[in-house]
């Protein structure tokens, strides 16, 4: 079967059969920031947006995003590229596996809660492992990331 | 691994009830747990399309549309507001915010699952399921049914008087829950169910009157009542916990929860 649907704000299509998964088509398609971790829809590596929210593209039926809005760490570089830099400098990631599906995550919750405490930055993360570093450093770059973000918004 | 024929997205309730007839067809939720099954399916039905995805709120009661998402559930300012954000806190450590954007209420409930956080708060509180083909069942009664070919539509939640806690143990944060536990005060009757047993949640009511038909409850009367809810039912034994230790922490989160639903 056809789909056809809107990636990273190109219309593309693909030809997939009924069970055929969104993290596949999507790394056919050439997103190879899409990591294929666990596989039983736990360690967050495979999440992309639908229609602006983040899911596990291991977990979801290709047929699903017919029509749909996807994107994935490819369509969101500016995004990616200011916040990864705070991540980078606490040396928070060793192999940076776990990376683009923290990445992503991370963004969906700065878009949802711009001002989040530390308990809701856990919160909204616990489903994106990481089983190298840890997440202290992910904390300490986030933290350092939104710190420069209010100083930024306050002209300091 | 899952292995599916065909996808269809259905039209109409109808069209996904005639296909669900088929014993190979399956009705696709969040497709989380399904998709950890070696099921062939030969096709799968998706709702998604139906406009079962909403929260209706009346004057007295909410209706939840199958399709309607945990994390949904979670952020639903007023359904928590009247469950004492007992929803929010089953469903909050259900692996992640992405897991939780397309696990379904409708999975949940019909799957009936003996690791359910989202069945065993829903039987605390007055529920009811709406199903296609068999009208409407309160949630109780609908937990000890076997598996059927109806479609779930809505969940319906009627807005009785309710004090009401959630709390679950479990090994670490986002895993499946050791055992799950609501305690609730509904009309001013209490009551208990507990899930992950690992069995499906059971009902268990203050038979003994040990909580009273008050809303607020003294530390002693909670642990009797933990004490007598938790040899209501029977234990299992798995991986994460023999049965043994569960029936200890049933004792323990019914008592906390109990005081916590009854806190003035």
């Amino acid at each position: 079967m056809k789909l056809n649907f809107l990636l990273n704000r190109k219309n593309v299509s693909a030809e997939i059969e009924a069970d055929s998964l969104l993290i596949d088509v999507l790394r056919n398609l050439g997103c190879y920031s899409v990591k294929r971790g666990c596989e039983s829809s736990n360690c967050g590596l495979c999440t992309v947006f639908l229609n602006d929210m983040p899911v596990l593209s291991c977990s979801v039926l290709a047929a699903r995003a017919e029509g749909q809005r996807v994107t994935t760490l490819e369509g969101l570089q500016g995004e990616a590229e200011d916040f990864g830099a705070f991540i980078a400098d606490q040396g928070a990631e060793q192999c940076g596996f776990c990376n683009p599906g923290f990445m992503m995550n991370a963004i969906a919750m700065f878009r949802e809660n711009p001002d989040p405490s530390d308990e809701e930055i856990l919160s909204y993360l616990s489903g994106n492992l990481c089983r190298c570093s840890g997440y202290e450093g992910q904390l300490r770059g986030i933290r350092a990331y939104l710190d420069f973000k209010k100083s930024q918004k306050e002209g300091v | 691994m899952l292995q599916i024929r065909n996808y269809v997205k259905a039209a109409s309730l109808d069209e996904a009830y005639e296909l669900n007839q088929k014993k190979s067809n399956v009705i696709i939720g969040g497709m989380h747990w399904l998709k950890m099954s070696r099921k062939n399916v030969d096709t799968a039905i998706d709702l998604s399309g139906l406009g079962l995805n909403f929260i209706r709120e009346t004057d007295d009661s909410f209706e939840i549309g199958a399709m309607t998402s945990l994390r949904q559930l979670e952020t639903h300012e007023a359904l928590n507001k009247y469950s004492c954000f007992a929803v929010r806190d089953a469903v909050k450590d259900i692996v992640g915010v992405q897991f939780r954007n397309t696990a379904t209420i409708g999975g949940s409930i019909f799957g009936r699952y003996g690791f359910s956080d989202v069945l065993t708060v829903f039987m605390a509180m007055d529920s009811y399921v709406k199903l296609y083909k068999g009208g409407i069942a309160p949630l109780r009664e609908y937990a000890l049914r076997k598996a059927d070919r109806d479609i779930v539509e809505s969940i319906i939640v009627n807005k009785k008087p309710l004090k009401i806690s959630y709390m679950a143990q479990r090994h670490a944060r986002t895993d499946f829950p050791i055992l799950t536990c609501a305690v609730s005060n509904l009309e001013g009757r209490w009551c208990a169910v507990l899930g992950a047993r690992p069995l499906k949640a059971v009902f268990i009511e203050d038979k003994e009157n040990l909580l009273g038909s008050k809303n607020t409850v003294t530390e002693e009367d909670t642990k009797k009542f933990g004490e007598y809810a938790c040899g209501q039912t029977t234990y299992g034994s798995d991986l994460r916990g023999s049965a043994d230790y569960r029936k200890q922490i049933a004792a323990v989160l019914i008592k906390r929860a109990a005081l916590s639903a009854g806190k003035e």
